[in-house]
């Protein structure tokens, strides 16, 4: 398999504070790795630097996405490049509708067959022309954030946190919109990378991950199997993963 | 049959003692200095107006087809130059001048200078005393066209006070939509447009009223807007300034006297060059469970002033409920904006009324949002600044939209 994105010994600050200090990453195409650690450790950092958001200072180090170095790169050049981006808690645009932003994204419209039929399966016809997020429920705006990725159609997509402020009820239907949208259910077409941040690990129910890392402290400490890794962090918290070393 | 005298005359004697009376808000301006005559010949469709003309027109929300429109009004500088009715609405809706309008109907002196007082000050007078028109229109009761009626307010020349007074009844159970653009035609013309408007929505009645003003830099505007709502009447204001302007100062008032009765203020702006801005919206709660909505969204671009007022006034002994919610963007760092709600509980010990204000930069975290979906930065600031504006506003020419995604995407690079 070839790689997609190679993380090179990054070091990334956010006002003056460091918190990654020198992560080594590589990911596959089509694979989908799984990021845990305890709060605060810095794996919204990390993946928001990768996304290439300005507040997040890369001080050393190198990012390459599908062979070319991307480190320099502005956000929305990185996403046309093919990353995206699904956030834990997205901020409210009042004034800018889901149909607009999808609209935006197809440079056509909500009404495209494929569109409306996501719209449908993710239960958002009725948010269409609401705000983005405005006053949308923890699930819906998972839903609107998978919907907007589906329309997108990144190759590489970072999920932070998707089970998040979700009910159980909703934690299927966003598991089943993640596979939608990495193509897992797919057997021919290529199929999408995906790095997803959980702390429950619910998605791994849903989701068929390939690799699992802790973050602690900003450094990417060990990787394996992602269920035995959350096996491992339910028995013991991330007490022993710090020490492992 | 007219009038009557004995009215005119006391209402001008007012108007006299009331032509040196300067405004509470906004910049005096010497009338003196517009006292242009321009009369103009009738034009027997939209389509023979000039290409100046009837770009601005366009410009102001005017269907010159008239394909999707109940009617038309239009007036440039001191002519009516053209009305037509559609004539499916014969006998149920009436479009002509107010000059004829009050020859024809005696009945009109309750309703002249009824809602605004001609003594309110110089401008008020000037209407008065120089009257140049003004659109009258009428839809009969349970009467409710399909289309807009449109008008249009046209200066074309340099040094004119286009000194208009127009008026509107919905009669009872009626409803009307109405779009008005006022405007020029030749954009670097001096000059004054007073514009009186009086209103009224009987028992029942609905109004939906749009004014798209598109002004230069040269030009002071002075509306003077009244309006009565009757027990379950509604009056929905949209209103629209996105070009420059010397200098405008207005502030419409709405009684709501019914019982039950709404009124709904959407006021948009966009300050460009150095424009003098002082608009606001007042709603009286008058009568038991009236409802009140005053919404501003203001920009200010350049080295624009802009004062975004609002009024919510209660008095009466039964329920009410009104919010305003005013909202500014500074592009500029030699632009200004003061934002003034105002809420008074004359005696209105069951109203409830509420207000937000707020000024501040479009949040970076919402244009990054935008970015990380593969949208550039410019692009993202105007769809957020569109999105901001929010210019919902059935029945307009697609070519205004574009303009004002133009002008947005111009200045709303300095946003951040």
């Amino acid at each position: 398999m070839q790689e997609m994105l190679k993380v090179q010994d990054i070091w990334v600050s956010i006002e003056n504070k460091q918190i990654l200090k020198g992560v080594n990453l590589s990911m596959n195409y089509g694979e989908i790795n799984v990021l845990f650690g305890p709060n605060g450790a810095g794996k919204t950092t990390f993946m928001m630097a990768l996304m290439g958001f300005p507040r997040y200072k890369i001080e050393q180090g190198k990012i390459f996405f599908k062979g070319e170095d991307i480190t320099d790169k502005d956000l929305y050049e990185r996403a046309r490049l093919g990353l995206g981006i699904s956030f834990q808690r997205p901020p409210t645009v009042k004034g800018v509708t889901l149909r607009r932003i999808i609209e935006i994204i197809t440079n056509g419209g909500a009404d495209k067959e494929g569109i409306s039929e996501n719209i449908k399966k993710l239960n958002l016809s009725e948010h269409l022309d609401r705000g983005l997020n405005d006053g949308f429920s923890g699930g819906e705006m998972k839903r609107s954030e998978l919907l907007q990725l589906m329309v997108q159609r990144p190759d590489l997509v970072f999920i932070d946190e998707p089970e998040s402020g979700v009910d159980i009820e909703n934690i299927a239907l966003v598991g089943e919109a993640i596979n939608s949208l990495l193509g897992k259910d797919r057997v021919k077409d290529p199929k999408r990378s995906a790095l997803i941040i959980t702390h429950t690990g619910y998605i791994l129910d849903f989701v068929n991950a390939d690799k699992g890392y802790i973050i602690i402290d900003g450094s990417l400490i060990c990787g394996g199997n992602p269920r035995d890794i959350l096996s491992e962090i339910k028995r013991n918290g991330y007490r022993r993963c710090a020490v492992c070393q | 049959m007219s009038i009557s005298k004995t009215y005119l005359s006391e209402i001008r004697e007012r108007a006299e003692r009331a032509k040196e009376k300067k405004a509470l808000f906004g910049p005096d301006i010497d009338l003196s200095l517009y006292s242009q005559f321009i009369e103009r010949g009738r034009i027997e469709s939209l389509e023979g107006l000039s290409r100046q003309a009837k770009e601005a027109a366009i410009m102001a929300g005017i269907d010159i087809k008239e394909e999707a429109r109940s009617g038309s009004y239009l007036q440039v500088d001191h002519s009516v130059v053209y009305e037509r009715l559609n004539r499916i609405y014969e006998g149920k809706l009436e479009i002509m001048s107010t000059t004829e309008a009050l020859t024809k109907y005696d009945w009109l002196e309750d309703y002249y200078w009824k809602a605004v007082s001609v003594e309110h000050d110089k401008y008020t007078a000037q209407a008065e005393l120089n009257m140049t028109h003004g659109y009258f229109i009428r839809v009969l009761p349970h009467q409710k066209p399909e289309y807009p009626v449109q008008a249009c307010l046209l200066v074309a020349e340099n040094h004119v006070s286009q000194n208009v007074h127009n008026i509107i009844i919905v009669e009872e159970g009626a409803e009307l939509q109405v779009i008005t653009g006022c405007t020029l035609s030749k954009k670097d013309a001096e000059g004054i447009h007073i514009g009186v408007s009086e209103f009224y929505v009987k028992k029942g009645g609905k109004l939906n009223f749009t004014m798209i003003h598109n002004w230069a830099d040269n030009f002071h505007v002075r509306p003077r807007t009244a309006v009565v709502v009757e027990e379950d009447g509604m009056f929905v204001n949209n209103y629209a300034l996105l070009k420059s302007v010397k200098s405008i100062q207005a502030f419409p008032v709405a009684y709501l006297k019914g019982d039950r009765s709404s009124a709904k203020f959407n006021t948009v702006v966009y300050g460009l060059k150095d424009s003098y801005i002082d608009l606001g919206s007042r709603i009286v709660l008058e009568g038991e469970d009236t409802r009140g909505e005053a919404t501003a969204r203001v920009i200010a671009a350049d080295e624009s002033v802009i004062y975004s007022r609002g009024d919510l006034i209660a008095k009466t002994e039964g329920y009410c409920l009104a919010h305003l919610d005013c909202r500014g963007i500074l592009f500029s760092d030699n632009g200004k904006i003061y934002a003034i709600p105002q809420l008074v509980s004359d005696g209105a010990i069951k109203a409830e009324l509420s207000h937000e204000a707020s000024i501040g930069p479009i949040a970076e975290e919402q244009v990054e949002y935008l970015m990380s979906r593969g949208i550039s930065k410019d692009d993202a600031v105007s769809v957020i600044t569109s999105g901001f504006l929010n210019l919902d506003i059935p029945y307009l020419p697609q070519t205004i939209d574009r303009s004002i995604k133009e002008v947005i995407k111009a200045t709303a690079k300095e946003a951040l």
